[in-house]
């Protein structure tokens, strides 16, 4: 795979909880992200979708060391060169940092409101020097036009613009320093419906034209299945399936995946809903179940998924799964888009 | 990328186009331009504003404003009692201010000495006129005072029990009480935000370290370890070493509370996206400080301090006024009102308690400029 672009392997996250006692040390540990392993090819994007509490948004933010990974290896490709970003000290990482970017869920919390949009978009060329003098308004200007930023505001503080405008503005800061690599954290999942279309679009034909690569993450089934070309299920701290986005909705192979799936809203109001029902919530990732960890709530749960851990397999060409039986149960994926024409 | 047309036009404008002008002027201000908006319709706290500069001018130039120093004593005039200017007396009216005559004469049944006023004798006041000499900010000698007469004396607040003119010291009394405030409130300010600041940054073991120290310096009682460390003060050290010991006995009691709010502040702040944005946009840590951190609660820092100033200016008066704090001859208000403390006092020379309103005023003053502040310190919190 000579143009993968990322490829994280065994990838862990843990944080440690402190116990309440004065003098007590680390006792337990919060296993947010638990041996993730996947790749990312040049120019596509990776949908990465779970419930609240999987870890999606700790595996966006440790790739980019935001957040410290504790064990696993996540290599970088750069002009041929493969780095292990997890190995590198915060100042060599900050050299990395124009390649790689991140575009926020929240478009109210992830600007400064005391900066004008100009200074919020130049502070990747300013603090990492990329750009001097006028370049640094030239490029500026570049990235908000592309944006669709009326120019004219660009003196103007964030406390002026709404949601959408909000994120334009954060995702022009995100490729004002011509980034190869984006993570969206959800980066639409906080506004409105028709703004939410236009962001997407938005993100869509910036890479057509420039060819980023996208990690995508969020919860929303229909975003990712509109923008992605692969996803990937994460399940309390784990993959449990990735596949190409039409296998992954339409042929599940993950009773986790299948759950998800039919619990996406139909768009036609007459047509029932039969949603696979999961008992209980999500279980605390500090005491994950043993064996398979979706067995506490997996509706065809045998006795030895709750011993024996489930192997991460190609089952098909490119479709990765964790389940025991992924070869045997015939699972329901989504509805066919075609009968909502019918109507 | 390619640089793309960028003329205005071929943009979209997802703002509105039709804005008042108004709205224009607000999207594009600053934070202190908003914060200075919302502080104008504060009218209460920019009386306070007003009383305090006033407060802070006087006391600067308190020698030039007082018609005397503070240590001149009138052998004549022991007790005299507040001296209002008139425009009018039995003669008719002059534009020219002026006080009654006083005469000092002893009580032939109580053998007290007592001043009268002599509604016969009228003394002019002059102003900017020549009297004793000082050193203006302690640099310029000049003799010049603001106002006074051509002989006797004026005491607009009266003379305490060894003839000094109240008015005069109290103006002093303003300059050492504001300024033992500043330093107090500076000092602390400065050990909170080095103490509080490496604390809320680095965080861990550091972080717990610290919060356990300022933990047991405040819950050690603030009077006793005053009346301590006050009574530590050798005799033998002039006013201005005792001067600065007091600011540093203040400084030492204040700063934990200062240091948490600045520690809490920053680990608030530390984990807000827009820091998190800033890393990832590759900022050294010199510039999240700089840029992110320090402007976001530099406003909070403000309010902080002016409302940490009443504490500073109540916990001299109080030590002072107990004989803990600042010694004769140097005046602030607290030593001043160590005049008051007797029962004769309070019986025959009530104007001895006018330092006290003083102390009332600025510490109302600092209340409600701490409390307008506030207000409008965050300029982007919504406000109903």
């Amino acid at each position: 795979m000579s143009d993968t672009l990322l490829e994280i392997k065994d990838l862990k996250v843990h944080f440690p909880i402190r116990s309440k006692n004065l003098f007590g040390g680390v006792t337990k540990y919060v296993k947010a992200v638990d041996g993730v392993s996947f790749y990312i090819e040049k120019g596509e994007t990776l949908g990465l979708v779970g419930e609240s509490g999987s870890g999606k948004t700790t595996v966006g933010r440790s790739i980019l060391r935001a957040i410290e990974p504790t064990a696993g290896k996540v290599t970088f490709n750069v002009d041929d060169e493969t780095f292990d970003l997890s190995q590198l000290t915060d100042k060599e990482m900050r050299g990395f940092r124009e390649h790689m970017q991140l575009i926020f869920q929240d478009p109210y919390s992830s600007l400064n409101p005391r900066m004008t949009v100009r200074d919020i978009i130049a502070e990747p060329l300013i603090a990492q020097k990329l750009a001097t003098g006028d370049e640094v308004d030239e490029r500026v200007r570049e990235a908000a036009a592309l944006c669709k930023l009326n120019l004219e505001f660009l003196r103007r503080f964030p406390h002026a613009f709404s949601g959408g405008q909000r994120q334009r503005i954060g995702i022009a800061r995100a490729l004002v320093s011509r980034p190869q690599f984006i993570v969206c954290d959800e980066s639409v999942s906080a506004l409105d419906v028709s703004i939410q279309a236009e962001i997407l679009n938005l993100l869509m034909d910036l890479q057509a034209e420039f060819g980023f690569t996208y990690l995508f993450i969020a919860h929303d089934l229909s975003v990712v299945a509109h923008i992605s070309k692969r996803v990937a299920v994460m399940y309390l701290g784990q993959l449990v399936e990735l596949a190409p986005t039409k296998d992954l909705f339409y042929a599940p192979k993950h009773p986790y995946t299948e759950a998800l799936m039919s619990a996406i809203p139909e768009v036609n109001p007459d047509q029932e809903m039969n949603p696979v029902h999961l008992d209980g919530e999500i279980p605390s990732p500090i005491n994950p179940p043993s064996g398979c960890r979706f067995h506490t709530r997996c509706p065809y749960t045998q006795d030895n998924c709750k011993t024996d851990i489930p192997k991460w397999e190609e089952i098909e060409d490119n479709h990765f799964v964790a389940c025991h039986f992924a070869k045997t149960l015939t699972l329901k994926g989504a509805e066919m888009p075609t009968s909502v024409d019918a109507n | 990328m390619t640089p793309t047309d960028l003329s205005p036009k071929e943009t979209q404008a997802p703002i509105n186009q039709m804005e008042s002008e108004e709205a224009q002027r607000y999207y594009s201000a600053t934070q202190f331009q908003l914060i200075w908006w919302r502080f104008r319709k504060h009218r209460l706290a920019q009386v306070g504003a007003i009383i305090l500069i006033t407060m802070a001018v006087i006391g600067l130039f308190a020698e030039f404003f007082g018609p005397y120093t503070g240590t001149t004593r009138v052998s004549d005039a022991v007790l005299v009692r507040p001296q209002a200017p008139q425009f009018c007396n039995d003669d008719g009216c002059t534009l020219r201010p002026f006080i009654p005559g006083v005469i000092s004469e002893r009580n032939p049944e109580t053998l007290r000495m007592e001043t009268k006023i002599d509604p016969s004798v009228r003394r002019d006041i002059y102003f900017f006129v020549e009297g004793e000499e000082y050193k203006l900010l302690g640099k310029f000698k000049t003799n010049i005072h603001f106002f006074g007469l051509k002989e006797g004396s004026i005491h607009l607040f009266g003379t305490d029990s060894l003839g000094r003119d109240i008015f005069s010291r109290v103006l002093l009394a303003t300059r050492t009480s504001l300024s033992i405030g500043i330093f107090g409130v500076v000092i602390a300010f400065v050990l909170a935000l080095v103490i509080g600041g490496v604390a809320g940054y680095f965080g861990g073991g550091l972080d717990y370290a610290i919060q356990r120290l300022t933990e047991i310096v405040r819950v050690i009682p603030v009077i006793p370890l005053y009346m301590g460390l006050a009574a530590a003060f050798p005799k033998e050290w002039s006013s201005t070493q005792v001067y600065f010991a007091m600011t540093l006995v203040l400084a030492l009691v204040g700063w934990p509370t200062l240091a948490r709010r600045i520690r809490g502040k920053l680990l608030s702040l530390r984990g807000e996206d827009y820091v998190i944005a800033a890393n990832l946009a590759g900022a050294g840590p010199s510039r999240i400080i700089g840029r992110h951190l320090l402007p976001a609660f530099m406003s909070y820092i403000i309010v902080d301090l002016v409302i940490s100033f009443p504490f500073m200016l109540l916990s001299e008066t109080a030590l002072s006024f107990v004989g803990l704090g600042l010694r004769p001859p140097t005046v602030s208000w607290g030593v001043l009102l160590q005049d008051a403390q007797t029962v004769r006092a309070i019986e025959q020379a009530p104007w001895l308690f006018i330092p006290a309103i003083f102390v009332v005023v600025a510490v109302l003053s600092f209340t409600v400029l701490g409390d307008g502040l506030r207000d409008a310190a965050d300029p982007y919190q919504v406000s109903g």
